[in-house]
């Protein structure tokens, strides 16, 4: 059932079912508020789709939920914790259970492909070298890059990059795999590759998926739930069919892209004529 | 200036300083854990230190010529030319090798610093390693700071030998001091306390400039532009800093 302007009720974060779990969060920047009264529940096993116009604090929200950064006000649990309440070594723990494909892929680009895979297994295990090497070596196979496994990070396209990237963000087998914008700039080859490694992930390996993205088609045919954040809150959230479905102008404007709407073309300016005439005066 | 903004840039500066110190001492707190991948350190001692030898052996070159040839057309006019081995020894070994090779390290080691670990800010490598539950402090800034201390004073060293000769290039060969004279002189005005005043001046040099090189680097605004202010101020700063400890440092030597 579709929930316009109105966020999902809460769920209780103590049931096994909710991985993370954002209750009336509050963050601002520099006296402006980005999160107000937001909330937002990723349950295990589910791929959840955060959606949103530019600027809407997708990426923040991400940092909410990675422990980057706390929010003034509300509350927001991760595998039953509340991350304000974490020591610095705790938050390591929960992130040890997180994975995250970043934009850009953010491989280390002194480390060749291999070795970037290999690079968390290698700081918190003490595995032999034979098995890091098979571990490496199958999820590499996983996104289809084996044969690239020597290449350094500029030598790899885009696409390749993040695609390498999510292997080593499943490395160590996390709970959870959270995409931050994982279309963007990708041909159309590259972004369905991604787009069923996302599924493969979740459906394969059992991996709850948090995907922040404002490609409304790539998301709908793989998001269990979505949320679509607007003006610091989550403007409506359900199944993709059902935001589709919406009589929401607002989430209308957003699932058809549609320029005029309730989000506004045009930036606040002051009256174009009046402004046009007084720069020729 | 006024009083307004003249406390502003105090404020700032204050605030700047304590912003250092509890960097070096979260970077201090790491030094010890990154030693357990030694393979890091002495990658980083590789970046610093040997890929900075070409520039601080031909810099110690021709700063020690410069020396034998100013050394020499100053003594010979009290009759004293043969004075030139332990006024170029002490010269380097006090001053000139320490200072000369930290103005270069900043220049040359702190500026790839900045800009490596700044770029890797901006790309999000950083962000990555913390997500991965990697302290990038551990993994990416104690490794760089400490291959910088180390390879400082090592820097500092081989440009006084090299200078040495370079004195002696010039005053034994082109001008004429006796070679056994230049040498003994030398030996007798050289103490160990000379070589200790040197290696101290260079290991604090190190400190300063690998602090400042890390911290502007960790801390530049994710941007071009960003990482651009981050490199100039290392240089800048840490030129300064370098000096400043260096009259501190000598004057606590002439007191001690």
């Amino acid at each position: 059932m579709i929930s316009s302007a109105s966020p999902q009720p809460a769920a209780d974060a103590a049931s096994p079912e909710v991985v993370i779990d954002v209750r009336d969060a509050y963050y601002a920047v520099g006296g402006r508020p980005i999160f107000s009264g937001l909330n937002l529940t990723v349950r295990r096993g589910r791929i959840t789709a955060v959606m949103g116009p530019s600027g809407t604090g997708k990426t923040t929200l991400l940092r909410l939920i990675t422990a980057q950064i706390t929010a003034d006000r509300g509350q927001l649990m991760a595998f039953g914790r509340d991350l304000a309440t974490l020591s610095t070594a705790e938050v390591y723990g929960v992130r040890r259970r997180l994975g995250m494909l970043f934009q850009n892929g953010a491989l280390l680009t002194d480390l060749d492909v291999f070795e970037n895979v290999a690079f968390p297994v290698r700081e918190h295990t003490d595995l032999p070298e034979a098995l890091v090497r098979r571990l490496v070596l199958t999820k590499l196979q996983a996104v289809g890059l084996r044969g690239a496994a020597y290449l350094m990070p500029g030598e790899l396209s885009g696409g390749m990059a993040r695609r390498v990237a999510l292997a080593r963000a499943i490395v160590m087998d996390p709970e959870v795999l959270i995409y931050d914008e994982p279309f963007v700039g990708l041909d159309p080859i590259s972004m369905g590759v991604i787009q069923r490694l996302i599924k493969h992930m979740n459906t394969a390996l059992g991996i709850t998926s948090i995907v922040v993205s404002h490609d409304v088609q790539e998301l709908a045919t793989i998001a269990d739930d979505s949320y679509l954040l607007a003006a610091g809150r989550i403007a409506a959230s359900g199944t993709p069919a059902e935001l589709r479905a919406s009589d929401s102008a607002a989430v209308r404007q957003f699932m058809t892209g549609a320029a005029e709407g309730p989000v506004a073309f045009h930036y606040p300016a002051p009256d174009y004529a009046t402004q046009l005439l007084a720069a020729d005066a | 200036m006024s009083n307004g903004s003249g406390n502003g840039v105090l404020f700032e500066g204050v605030r700047r300083l304590g912003a250092v110190t509890i960097f070096l001492g979260q970077l201090l707190a790491q030094c010890l854990p990154s030693l357990a991948r030694p393979r890091l350190l002495v990658a980083q001692i590789y970046n610093t230190g040997a890929r900075s030898l070409i520039i601080i052996m031909l810099s110690g070159l021709f700063v020690g010529m410069v020396l034998g040839l100013q050394g020499y057309e100053l003594l010979q006019r009290f009759g004293s030319e043969e004075a030139l081995g332990s006024a170029a020894a002490l010269g380097l070994l006090k001053e000139l090798g320490p200072v000369v090779t930290a103005l270069l390290f900043a220049g040359r080691a702190g500026t790839a610093l900045t800009s490596e670990i700044g770029l890797m800010r901006a790309t999000d490598q950083l962000t990555a390693m913390e997500i991965m539950a990697v302290d990038p402090l551990r993994y990416v800034a104690a490794p760089r700071f400490l291959g910088g201390v180390l390879a400082m004073p090592l820097l500092a060293a081989i440009f006084s030998v090299i200078g040495l000769y370079g004195a002696q290039l010039i005053g034994v060969t082109l001008m004429g001091v006796d070679r056994g004279v230049f040498w003994s002189q030398m030996q007798d005005a050289v103490s160990m306390r000379n070589v200790t005043e040197g290696l101290v001046k260079s290991l604090v040099f190190g400190i300063a400039c690998s602090l400042i090189a890390v911290h502007e680097g960790y801390h530049a605004e994710p941007t071009a532009a960003g990482v651009g202010l981050a490199t100039t101020r290392t240089v800048v700063a840490s030129s300064v800093i370098i000096l400043l400890l260096d009259y501190v440092l000598t004057a606590a030597f002439l007191q001690g």
